[in-house]
């Protein structure tokens, strides 16, 4: 059979399955009594199962088989749930993840799970899951003899399963279902053999269900075999019906049908085990180096980065939803294509308005409205839900939470949220940071916390939420708060800020002190956090994806760390503004609105030219003298003002004349300009020429 | 093509101040015509500005403020050379460039040390051709800010 077809899907639904599994195991542990969910669990874990013995991956199969029988167990309540062998069974999904990974990125998903397929192996048995953590050794090494049994096993003839095709043989011959062996030999000259194989196979699959064939299914197609196969098939027809059927596919010499017991397998499979010859391993090691070869083909066709596509989306709705996966470096190319016709459709505006030509204007007028719609798509095609950060989450803050022992309910919302993919990429790591610190040092110890009059458990809330241009992330928590007097203390004797200045600083500066580099309040340095190297990582990371980040906090009550994000980073809309003979964009986003001044209006404070803006004060910042332009035209009696902000504060720069609101391509100005002063970027006019793209953030003090 | 000419080095050459210089030819990606430079504030003096290079913003440097020369007009000889130096995509202005050159390796000396001037770490070699001299450029260095920013307070 040709897998690299299927890997792909295989690789997404397996992580669908492991998301699904997550999901259920923390509610699971919220509701131990809850059967449905161990139910679903088990439906998750038995498909994932089946995929990846069908695929060949047999560490997976038989993983998560020994995960399944615990599930089994505590369905059929032998066992009671609880945190250790939830531990226990996390870990395991954890190395399900890896494998899985492992395999996306074109290895062959082998891996040493003896340690939790050891532990899960206890529990089953019934044994407390402390004795089970304490007794790794012993059932390390029970586990080796167990996996070379399975190792040996695999290479033998038909008589050979693994448990999992040993369970579903059992549960036919218990349901009035018979397990047949066939063996069927093709005649000699038999030119197709693989499509003769595929005939039998369907002929089959139309009788029964073929649960295991020798050689196997691969081999088969690749006609890597000699006249003779056998195939294990659960039927409810008889073996003459059988053979019957089977015979009808021409050019086979011989059918033979057999049936098939369990027990007798078993008795046999031992014996086979003390005398399996060295011969067959040579045969498993080849089949395995063939399986690798075409993993590994695989993983050069498809990039990882690919399959890492939002599994979450598909499983909300299964059937209905009409989706084709796309490679995301094509989406890039898209994009590209379309931001050069965007440089060219201002360029035909401009032409056209130039020219002053009412049919050329209207045409143009119309491709620019069908191009703004082509955009709109384009930047949707590329938007992901928030959903694919937030999913890692739960897990994490349950791990954190247990480490460092507080009780914390974790509260999600707005996992819809869409951004775009390059931002998704970007934004885990800061999002990580900032709720390990909210554990860490926000939320307090539970019987700190009941000493406070709170409740014990203590909340984490993550939400998202679409705002204009922008998406907000926010991290609340209801813990401690930050305590203003301890980071001025701090931030003094680090020597970041003098007395005299503490004194002026507003809450929220006062805030933002704790995001300035070398920075931690924690009085314990501890392994979660409080290195004093998180946060202003996180400021960093989001300020260069062109967002913002807020503190807000009552002492005692909590904070929120609120994120603000672009939409996109590529196409964004700007106000052209002309200075003296230079233009310049600043992004709509930061600009409140403009106005025009009269000279007589403006106003000094402490030799600094001020205007009176709706009743505030705010400081005018010439643009020509802080960017060099030279001067060439005269000043008017008027001002021309953009008013821009940052966070709350805000200021008014001075230009010479507005040219228009465009939609632009951002630029960057390359790698030998980085860190141009107010300067974010660059874009290209419809004339040809560059234009700066101002960093007002950097202009506001 | 002589035997040696696997040691050849082929430089394009250019033009500035009526002298002859040379950079090697996998380095120059392009050269252009002059045309409207945007000019990007608070960098060094040498950095003209940026152009539109066929869709790619690209950083621009007068080699005449770079090697303190006196500034004149451009005209239509003017030239924009684009060169390559490890990631970075720059041009430069030039007075002049219309030849390219093979230069055999024989042919190339150190820079001559002259007592009382400032070492240039910038020139590279000078090859000695039939009554020509060419000024083999170092193009990593002639984008450095640190030695510009020297090689300005010694003489000013």
């Amino acid at each position: 059979m040709e897998m690299s077809q299927y890997l792909e899907v295989f690789i997404e639904e397996s992580k669908e399955h492991l998301q699904t599994v997550n999901d259920s195991l923390l509610s699971l542990e919220k509701n131990p009594e809850d059967l449905t969910i161990v139910s679903e669990i088990f439906r998750a874990a038995h498909t994932l199962k089946g995929m990846s013995a069908t695929m060949g991956y047999q560490d997976l199969a038989n993983l998560t088989h020994k995960m399944e029988n615990v599930l089994d167990a505590v369905r059929n309540q032998q066992i009671e749930v609880d945190s250790n062998i939830l531990d226990i069974v996390f870990d395991a999904v954890d190395d399900l993840e890896a494998m899985v990974t492992d395999i996306s990125a074109g290895g062959s998903g082998e891996r040493n799970v003896e340690v939790v397929v050891g532990k899960l192996k206890r529990i089953e048995q019934g044994e407390k899951p402390a004795d089970v953590q304490q007794s790794n050794d012993d059932s390390l090494n029970q586990d080796r003899m167990m996996e070379t049994e399975t190792e040996s096993s695999q290479s033998e003839t038909i008589t050979d399963l693994d448990e999992f095709e040993l369970t579903v043989l059992q549960e036919s011959d218990e349901r009035g279902f018979t397990n047949y062996q066939i063996v069927v030999e093709l005649r000699e000259d038999c030119l197709l053999k693989a499509a003769r194989v595929y005939m039998v196979f369907e002929v089959l699959e139309q009788i029964g269900e073929v649960i295991k064939s020798k050689p196997s299914v691969d081999q088969l197609e690749e006609e890597n075999f000699e006249n003779t196969f056998s195939i294990l098939i659960v039927s409810q027809e008889s073996s003459e019906e059988i053979q019957s059927r089977v015979e009808k596919v021409s050019e086979i010499n011989k059918v033979d049908v057999t049936e098939f017991s369990v027990n007798q397998f078993k008795e046999q499979s031992q014996y086979n085990e003390q005398t399996s010859s060295p011969d067959s391993e040579v045969n498993q090691t080849d089949s395995e180096n063939e399986t690798e070869a075409t993993t590994s083909s695989v993983a050069t066709m498809t990039p990882p980065q690919e399959k890492a596509e939002e599994p979450s989306k598909t499983k909300q709705q299964p059937s209905q939803n009409k989706t084709i996966r796309v490679n995301i470096e094509r989406l890039d190319v898209l994009m590209n294509l379309f931001e050069e016709l965007v440089i060219d459709r201002g360029r035909l505006e401009q032409i056209s308005n130039d020219l002053n030509h009412t049919e050329l204007q209207e045409t143009v007028e119309r491709m620019s409205r069908i191009s703004g719609d082509l955009q709109n798509i384009i930047l949707n095609m590329r938007m992901v839900p928030v959903e694919q950060v937030f999913n890692r989450f739960p897990r994490m803050v349950r791990q954190l939470a247990r480490d460092l022992n507080k009780k914390v309910n974790l509260d999600i919302s707005g996992a819809e949220t869409e951004l775009d993919r390059t931002v998704i990429d970007e934004i885990g790591d800061p999002l990580v940071h900032l709720i390990r610190n909210s554990l860490d040092h926000g939320i307090e110890s539970p019987d700190k916390r009941v000493q406070h009059g709170k409740p014990e458990e203590g909340t984490l809330s993550l939400e998202a939420y679409h705002s204009g241009n922008h998406v907000f992330i926010e991290v609340s928590d209801d813990g401690g708060g930050i305590n203003r007097d301890k980071v001025l203390e701090k931030a003094i004797s680090n020597g970041v800020i003098t007395q005299e200045q503490a004194k002026g600083l507003s809450n929220q500066q006062v805030f933002d002190l704790i995001m300035e580099s070398g920075f931690s309040t924690a009085d314990k340095v501890s392994d979660v956090s409080g290195r004093g190297v998180g946060l202003d990582v996180v400021k960093n990371t989001i300020e260069s994806l062109g967002g913002t980040i807020t503190i807000d906090s009552k002492l005692g009550e909590g904070s929120v760390f609120s994120i603000q994000l672009p939409l996109t980073l590529s196409i964004i809309s700007v106000m052209l503004v002309e200075v003296q003979h230079e233009k310049f964009a600043i992004p709509l986003s930061s600009i409140i609105e403009t106005a025009i001044v009269k000279k007589d209006d403006i106003m000094h404070a402490h030799n600094k030219k001020v205007i009176d803006f709706r009743g505030r004060v705010v400081p005018l910042v010439f643009l020509k003298d802080v960017l060099d332009v030279p001067v060439e035209l005269e000043q008017g009696d008027y001002y021309s003002i953009v008013l821009v902000r940052k966070g709350d504060k805000m200021a008014g720069l001075v230009v010479d004349s507005f040219i228009g609101q465009q939609e632009v391509v951002l630029k960057s100005l390359g790698n030998y300009l980085t860190n141009v002063f107010a300067i974010s970027g660059a874009t290209i006019l419809g004339d040809g020429q560059v234009a700066l793209i101002l960093d007002s953030n950097a202009l506001i003090k | 093509m002589s035997e040696n000419s696997l040691q050849d080095e082929k430089v394009i050459v250019f033009q500035l101040n009526e002298e002859e210089y040379g950079v090697p030819v996998q380095q120059v990606g392009s050269i252009e015509r002059m045309q409207h430079i945007t000019r990007v504030p608070q960098t060094s003096e040498f950095v003209k500005g940026v152009i539109n290079l066929r869709g790619v913003v690209t950083p621009i440097i007068d080699l005449r403020t770079r090697f303190n020369l006196e500034e004149v007009n451009y005209n239509e000889s003017t030239r924009i050379i684009i060169v390559y130096i490890e990631d970075m995509e720059v041009g430069l202005i030039v007075d002049e460039a219309n030849d390219v050159i093979d230069i055999p390796s024989e042919a190339i000396e150190p820079a001559p040390e002259v007592v009382g001037t400032i070492e240039v770490e910038y020139i590279r070699g000078v090859a000695k051709l039939e009554k020509r001299l060419l000024i083999l450029l170092d193009l990593p260095k002639i984008l450095s800010f640190e030695e510009y920013k020297e090689l300005k307070t010694v003489e000013g």
